[in-house]
């Protein structure tokens, strides 16, 4: 099997090691990584802050760079969102871009989904270390549904402590833009965030989303917790 | 009034109210308390049919809105009452103040009404020498505080029981308790006397039933019975999208609007008025005068976000924002706060009064995933963003990054270029006074993941 990684910008930017381990965890299951040269972004921040014609723009991108047909795989919930829910819409007044940006949802998974569902890498007897706790983040869990997979991942990695974090379902406060345009607001959620995640007394926190992670990891440093934020991709390829 | 802030100034309000650690507490005990009493309410029952059935009443509503106006008004004069039209809040105003006067009413009660805040009806009262009690205990609290309502709900939802005990005192020249039993009863002896002396009384409605031309109210504390039988006089203010075709419809919305409020299978009183006191009955006012109030309803109903007029008024929504659970409904700066108030503001008070509120969300979709009636919220702020950029009302810092987003998203060239770029700033920008966002994320790495993947 092939797929086609969609790293994203912050994987790209700041995160590399999470697209290294994407790519060990997906080989680790026999599924060849195809990394398209040209990706650049997959238009979500422009769009949650109300820029139509940059979303479109970056949309049309993504859709002639990720051309084919294999499975496109996104470690964030976030961006798979985009993708899967948000570029049919934006096409709706041009069938034929309307028709490829189905298309492209279509095939679009977030990691733990791909995972899953395709891969039943929850039954693989993977290895991890430590205590560990998740955040479910926002767009993954409401726009895309996907509550179960990342649980299931976990729970099933040997050697692992997984705690259940109280109110996982709680926005961190990231936003993306959210967190630039009020930031006392969004340290004052992500510190609540932190306080949660002290509490289960954890190692680590994991999640499918790097925004949520980063806020939380500042919130986390501002209080003096030794606790660190890892990507889900890199808490499962750990002793690959 | 302490605590009328402006909207433009939201992200200064925000900023002040994160820093107030009892708001804070008061938030978060509060907030937690419905959301849980809501989700223990609704435990068991098939939530996704009630709310697409009750959406579906909504949106035929608002699809014949004229009709069910016009059958509502005819029904409801057919049993005593005397309907008027306000096209907005000037129109509300003056019909209410000239009915109290041509009656010589001096002392008036009021049971919670939100559109009588977005009138902002008390302080025309007032200014024209009327006495005006809020009897709901809550809003009597912010009345006598000098503030306005923080919720839509529970009005006082942002002051802890040490801060009311404290008030009481002050105001009422009581012995200072902060026991929430002792301050319930104080706040009943007043109020009780003020209904047996009351010349009228002004009550919103939750509904309207266009087929029997009643209202419906529900209340837990049962002043707004007081407040619609004891006086002469019944006054209802209410907009025009509160309307319901039939009882049968109605009974939806008796299942759904209490257990997304507070969890409750039904609140505490309900009462449907239809008409007046009829010959042998022993209570209800002798008059009463329904003022429905459009107030920007019908062109809101012409536009894009007709949507937000489904909303029922239930509150879940705020109650589940993580972002009003911070900072409280003061913040705003409007009459509405939450996500239902960020799309309701706008659309009542113009992008160019009210712009910076659409900021007040996270876009997590909690809102949406509790509102009874399925209002597409945070499709609606999302929206509502796009016309802010359009109409020119973001940061030209926000616009110039955007515009160099849309020439490096097409380029990876001129993508890679602007990561390279913001590495080698990142020392500067970072030290740039007032810059919030950059010291709190990682730095820019040298090898990303592209340049990883390509083995350089």
């Amino acid at each position: 099997m092939r797929v086609q990684l969609f790293a994203t910008c912050l994987v790209d930017t700041f995160f590399p090691e999470t697209g290294e381990a994407c790519v060990r965890l997906l080989k680790h299951f026999g599924v060849e990584t195809a990394y398209p040269r040209g990706q650049t972004c997959c238009g979500k921040p422009p769009n949650s802050a109300g820029y139509a014609r940059e979303v479109k723009l970056a949309a049309t991108r993504f859709i002639e760079v990720f051309d084919g047909s294999d499975a496109i795989v996104v470690p964030s919930g976030s961006c798979a969102s985009m993708i899967r829910n948000h570029y049919p819409e934006l096409f709706r007044d041009d069938t034929r871009m309307a028709a490829k940006a189905q298309a492209v949802a279509a095939r679009t998974f977030e990691l733990t989904q791909f995972l899953v569902n395709k891969l039943e890498a929850h039954k693989a007897g993977l290895k991890g270390r430590g205590k560990i706790t998740y955040h479910s983040s926002c767009q993954l869990r409401r726009e895309l549904g996907v509550k179960e997979e990342p649980l299931s991942l976990l729970q099933s990695l040997q050697g692992v402590e997984f705690v259940p974090l109280p109110s996982e379902d709680r926005c961190c406060g990231f936003g993306g833009m959210f967190m630039a345009k009020l930031p006392e607001v969004s340290m004052a959620m992500a510190d609540e965030k932190a306080a949660s995640i002290v509490e289960t007394g954890a190692e680590v926190v994991t999640g499918c989303d790097h925004g949520c992670l980063m806020n939380i990891s500042d919130a986390l440093r501002r209080r003096g917790a030794a606790v660190q934020a890892k990507h889900i991709a890199q808490v499962l390829a750990e002793e690959l | 009034m302490i605590g009328i802030k402006s909207s433009l100034a939201f992200r200064e309000n925000a900023a002040e109210a994160v820093r107030d650690s009892s708001l804070r507490s008061a938030m978060r005990t509060a907030t937690d308390t419905f959301t849980q009493l809501r989700s223990a309410g609704m435990a068991s029952f098939p939530m996704d049919e009630w709310r697409d059935r009750a959406s579906e009443i909504r949106l035929n509503v608002l699809n014949s809105l004229p009709d069910y106006l016009d059958e509502f008004s005819r029904n409801a004069t057919r049993v005593g009452a005397v309907v008027h039209r306000a096209r907005d809040a000037e129109a509300a105003r003056d019909i209410v103040y000239h009915l109290l006067k041509d009656r010589g009413a001096r002392k008036i009660v009021k049971a919670k009404s939100m559109v009588t805040e977005e009138i902002h009806l008390n302080q025309h009262l007032e200014v024209r020498g009327m006495e005006v009690v809020e009897t709901d205990l809550g809003e009597y609290i912010v009345q006598i505080a000098g503030e306005a309502p923080s919720h839509i709900l529970a009005p006082a939802i942002h002051k802890n029981r040490r801060q009311v005990g404290r008030l009481f005192q002050e105001k009422l020249g009581v012995e200072y308790s902060d026991d929430p039993k002792v301050l319930t009863g104080i706040a009943r002896r007043v109020l009780r006397n003020e209904f047996l002396t009351a010349d009228a009384g002004i009550s919103g409605a939750n509904f309207a039933i266009a087929g029997t031309g009643s209202l419906a109210l529900f209340t837990n504390e049962g002043n707004g019975r007081m407040v619609t039988t004891v006086p002469p006089l019944h006054i209802a203010v209410l907009t025009i999208e509160k309307i319901i075709p039939t009882l049968a419809d109605f009974a939806s919305f008796v299942r759904l609007l209490p257990r997304s409020a507070t969890g409750q299978p039904l609140s505490s009183y309900l009462s449907i008025i239809t008409g007046t006191r009829k010959p042998g009955e022993a209570t209800g006012a002798r008059e009463l005068h329904i003022v429905l109030v459009d107030n920007g309803r019908t062109e809101i109903l012409r536009g894009e976000c007709r949507e937000i007029l489904k909303c029922i008024r239930c509150s879940a929504c705020m109650n589940v924002c993580p972002v009003y659970r911070v900072i409280g409904g003061h913040a705003y700066g409007s009459t509405y706060p939450g996500p239902m108030g960020i799309v309701l503001t706008v659309l009542l008070d113009g992008m160019e009064n009210a712009h910076p509120v659409l900021d007040a969300s996270t876009l997590c979709g909690a809102c949406a995933e509790v509102c009874p009636v399925r209002v597409p919220l945070v499709k609606l702020m999302n929206l509502l963003r796009e016309r802010r950029v359009e109409a020119g009302f973001t940061q030209s810092a926000e616009r110039t990054f955007m515009a160099g987003y849309g020439m490096a998203v097409r380029s990876p060239k001129l993508f890679g270029l602007g990561q390279t770029l913001s590495r080698f700033l990142w020392p500067l920008l970072e030290r740039v006074p007032g810059n919030m966002t950059l010291p709190r994320l990682p730095k820019p790495v040298k090898s990303t993941f592209k340049r990883r993947m390509s083995g350089q």
